[in-house]
């Protein structure tokens, strides 16, 4: 087994220094080296989007990217786009909508959806589905987490204007 | 000791004032889900916490020769490895039966495979590591060697005399079978004109929660008690089986439920790894953590349907239908589940044929086979699919052979909106169902006949779409009938405490669970109507079989008209004795006061007497002014379950608007409707997406999922890339509409919702490929409906 690798890196703006074996993946450093456990993990091979996070500014999948890879990086969590309050409109809207059951799928699909509306303020059902198809939900059926997006994009494109 | 129902106080929690029974409010706490600050049993971490991976079967049948450890011994992070020899003197085996399934056998199972395994992914050994990854390397050096045997994968063969009998001590693969024969089955053929016969296959497929199955098991040695961290629908049943097997009174045993990743049927069983995890922690003494990964959940979860069900249906000119008549075949895997065992979703198929529909003359068998497979159990809607699929399939045909709209047909033949109460032929007792009522809603909804005539248009245009219909009935609430006279510890009631604090706020202890559907929401909207407490000062506590009553859980839709009742019940009594000390303090009487917006107020007037705050601090911190003789009782419990009808049937039925690409096969969803009748609704948005999201579960078997095995038993499409389930792009917008007929058998009149999306999807989508291929003469009976299928029934491949 190789020994830890050394990696500094940004993690929801805060400064973090620390070892990690080489095959440790993003995911497994955010939950189990800093406990940061609001990124899930579903499938463990890229397909649910439950791990979804923001590196450097792009939503990638935490369990297909190494801890190492993320040297020198900025990661954002699920609690980091909470308590920036960046996604505080789209989380009241899931929150009317019901747009979660279990809430696994939860923070993954918010950042895919948030995602979304900072690339497409106007964006058609069929772009939100269009967007999402890398995320997984076997609770609600996808209809509610739709509306919950098409309405959070409707309230920023008028409080644009 | 729980008193009738009674409306003695005149009033009902329907119409009190700002009530939130029929609102829709907001689930409390989701911020905790949507922040990331859920505790799922896989974020947990305890002191001294070692991991569990399981050494699984590559073999769908083999002997166990030799489990060779040595090189492990010297590995990093290594605790223990473990066979199923040594860890069957901790843990019993166990027999998935139940007497009221007559006939029903199954073989004993143990936590982990001893001498032999039975399908491909049984755990065979246990590697207990520091870390999981230091488990996973030490898993790959333990050298097991096997012995392959015939595997029977074929349901169809499985009982052939030239197939291997997988448990000689059973004498065949015959798990379970059942006859059922109502009316005058071959008159009423003989008087048919048109009889239609048809085979339709399921796929078998399974629950795909996102979080995988995840369990935290932590012995006490000093205490001797396990504390079992599960995200379980049944706390009280995983109490009781882990205490039974391990030897341990259910006072040693402790269930706590926290947040889950999705549960759908596949968390109400008890699983051999998770038992095995229980005994590993009581054996070495220290919290164990066993998670599951995608591969072992697809090999491992239970899975659900692989039917193959003859039909036949008789109708007259008319349109009347004669009888029906099924053969219903279905393969288990190797054990029948334990507790609840597997022949429950073959016998819900004979239960629910025909459901919906007055003809008595109706004859079934069923049989229920072992074969060298993953366990199959029941799963969101058990055996209703099939059942509807069969029912609602034949229905069509029946109705193209004497060429009547499918509507029509229904129209005249379900049971009549006035007919109730009554019962089926397989004795099944119909409440109040509203199948006429239901359908006329889904024809307003779906616009029925601009939807035919668009239907008609575009076919000019060789653009093939296709309506398809379901009614459907659903079973919900079941009462003891289910588990608990079948001898199974599964208890059918529900308990709710609740009590007041000393700020006057609400505390409510329940049995239900949550795993999303609302359970804490309906709680607190019956206990904050009910008390005239407001919804944010109504604590709900579920999930821990410390700290909440005795209770069944949140499974086969019965949390909101069980649970739910026991909770209005409850609120009843600490409303009355809230009242009576009020009325001591304020010098009135309780029926001059009422609760309203946290405060007790005039019965008539509502003016302000005094604040539940107040009233709190008076009981708790200064009794001494209270009048001589007065012991306020500012808690109260109470329970409930059915106990007139076995069930609480619902209905409803649902309709699919699709179309199929004649040159690809594939099949693209463009609206679906449901109209559903689960009596009282206690949040409209909750129950339209309980129906949504179950819904989408029977569109996945419909189109998309299938546990794919080769004739050797190995699942070969064991990842979530390979098994298809429904995606946001491929999914269509859900209306939903509601009839609501509440049953008088509980003083809140909620009858289950959470699986009556399941159990008509599928069928309503065969349905509409069938009527989509009307003008090739192309018929469908299989689900999964691929590209392949529809390019085959098409004669294209």
């Amino acid at each position: 087994m190789t020994a830890p690798i050394p990696l500094s890196l940004r993690v929801n703006g805060e400064r973090v220094d620390a070892h990690a074996l080489p095959r440790t993946n993003l995911a497994d450093f955010l939950r189990e080296h800093l406990q940061l456990t609001g990124t899930h993990v579903g499938c463990e091979h890229g397909v649910c989007g439950a791990c979804t996070v923001r590196v450097n500014d792009e939503i990638v999948r935490a369990c297909l990217m190494l801890a190492v890879q993320a040297d020198g990086a900025s990661v954002q969590t699920i609690e980091g786009l909470s308590d920036s309050g960046e996604i505080a409109d789209l989380q009241e809207a899931f929150r009317a909508r019901n747009a979660l059951q279990c809430g696994y799928c939860t923070p993954g699909m918010l950042m895919a959806a948030q995602d979304l509306l900072r690339q497409q303020p106007a964006p058609s059902r069929n772009e939100i589905r269009g967007h999402l198809s890398g995320n997984y939900c076997r609770c609600t059926g996808y209809h509610a987490i739709i509306d919950a997006i098409e309405a959070t994009a409707h309230l920023r494109r008028r409080s644009a204007r | 000791m729980t008193e009738p129902s009674a409306k003695q106080e005149g009033l009902s929690v329907l119409d009190r004032p700002n009530s939130y029974i029929g609102k829709t409010v907001p689930r409390p706490n989701l911020d905790r889900l949507m922040q990331g600050r859920g505790t799922y049993v896989s974020d947990m971490e305890l002191p001294h916490m070692a991991h569990v991976v399981f050494m699984r079967s590559p073999h769908a049948h083999a002997r166990i020769l030799d489990i060779d450890a040595t090189a492990v011994k010297q590995m990093p992070g290594i605790v223990a490895v473990v066979t199923g020899k040594e860890l069957a003197d901790v843990i019993t085996p166990w027999v998935g039966v139940l007497s009221h399934l007559k006939g029903l056998k199954s073989a004993p199972q143990h936590a982990l495979a001893i001498d032999r395994v039975c399908w491909q992914g049984e755990a065979v050994a246990a590697v207990v590591a520091t870390r999981r990854a230091l488990a996973e390397d030490a898993a790959e050096q333990v050298q097991i060697s096997y012995e392959e045997l015939d595997a029977v994968t074929n349901m169809r063969t499985a009982l052939d005399p030239d197939t291997p009998v997988i448990h000689a001590s059973l004498g065949d693969n015959l798990a379970f079978e059942r006859i059922h024969h109502a009316g005058e089955v071959d008159e009423a053929f003989a008087e048919s004109d048109e009889i239609v016969e048809a085979e339709f296959i399921f796929g078998r497929h399974t629950g795909v929660t996102l979080e995988p199955r995840a369990v935290v098991a932590d012995w006490n040695a000093a205490e001797a008690r396990l504390t079992i961290y599960q995200g379980t629908q049944a706390p009280h049943m995983v109490q009781n089986i882990a205490a039974l097997h391990l030897g341990l009174e259910e006072r040693q045993v402790r269930v706590v439920c926290k947040d889950v990743g999705g549960s759908f049927g596949i968390k109400v069983h008890i699983y051999a790894d998770e038992m095995a995890t229980y005994a590993l922690s009581k054996l070495l003494k220290r919290p164990i953590k066993f998670v599951a990964d995608r591969v072992e959940s697809f090999n491992t979860d239970i899975h659900a349907r692989d039917h193959g069900c003859k039909g036949k249906i008789g109708v007259k000119r008319d349109g009347a239908i004669t009888a029906f008549e099924i053969d219903d075949l279905t393969g288990i895997g190797p054990y029948s589940m334990y507790p609840r065992t597997s022949a429950i979703e073959a016998n819900q198929v004979v239960n629910l044929i025909g459901g919906p529909y007055v003809t008595k003359n109706y004859r079934a068998r069923a049989r229920v086979v072992f074969q060298n497979k993953n366990v199959m159990c029941q799963y969101r809607a058990v055996g209703h699919p099939i059942a509807c699929s069969v029912t609602e399939g034949l229905v069509d045909f029946a109705a193209m052979r004497i060429g009547m709209d499918p509507v029509e047909i229904r129209r005249r033949n379900l049971i009549a909106d006035d007919a109730y109460p009554c019962g089926s032929p397989t004795g099944l007792k119909f409440e109040r169902l509203s199948h006429h009522a239901s359908l006329a809603k889904l024809m307003e909804m779906m616009d029925y006949d601009r939807l035919r005539a668009e239907q008609t248009e575009l076919r000019k245009r060789s653009i093939h779409r296709g309506i398809g219909i379901a009614s459907f009935i659903e079973v919900t609430n079941p009462s003891a009938a289910f588990y608990g006279v079948g001898g199974a510890k599964i208890s059918s009631q529900d308990g709710v405490a609740v009590r007041l604090d000393a700020q006057g706020s609400v505390i409510c202890q329940t049995s239900i669970t949550e795993q999303g559907q609302g359970s804490e929401s309906l709680t607190a909207q019956i206990i904050g109507s009910v008390l005239g407490v407001s919804m944010d000062r109504i604590r709900v506590i579920l999930g821990d079989t410390d700290n909440t009553p005795y209770g069944g859980g949140t499974w086969a839709s019965r949390g909101a008209g069980i649970g739910g009742e026991a909770a209005l019940q409850a609120a009843k009594i600490l409303r009355k004795n809230i009242l009576d000390v009020a009325a001591a303090i304020l010098q009135s009487t309780a029926a001059e006061l009422d609760i309203v917006g946290n405060a007790v107020v005039n019965a008539g007037d509502r003016a302000p007497r005094i604040e539940l705050k107040e009233l709190s601090r008076i009981v708790y911190f200064r009794p001494d002014t209270l009048p001589p003789g007065i012991q306020p009782e500012l808690m109260a419990t109470r329970h409930f379950v059915p106990r007139q009808y076995p069930f609480a049937f619902t209905n409803g039925v649902q309709a699919s608007w699709l179309e199929v690409d004649t040159e690809t096969g594939f099949i693209k969803l463009l609206k679906h409707w449901v109209v559903e009748d689960c009596g009282t609704i206690i949040n409209p948005q909750l129950v339209d997406e309980q129906i949504r999201g179950g819904v989408v579960q029977g569109l996945g078997a419909a189109l998309f999922e299938k546990c794919i095995y080769d004739e050797r038993g190995q699942l070969t499409n064991a990842n979530m890339a390979d098994y298809l389930v429904p995606m946001p792009g491929e999914m269509p917008d859900i209306d939903v509409g509601h009839v609501v007929s509440p049953t008088s058998e509980s003083e809140l009149g909620a009858k289950g919702a959470g699986e009556a999306g399941t159990a008509g999807a599928a069928a309503a989508v065969s349905n509409a490929v069938n009527d989509a291929l009307k003008p090739f003469g192309a018929v469908i009976t299989e689900i999964p409906i691929t590209p392949q299928i529809v390019l085959t029934a098409l004669g294209k491949i």
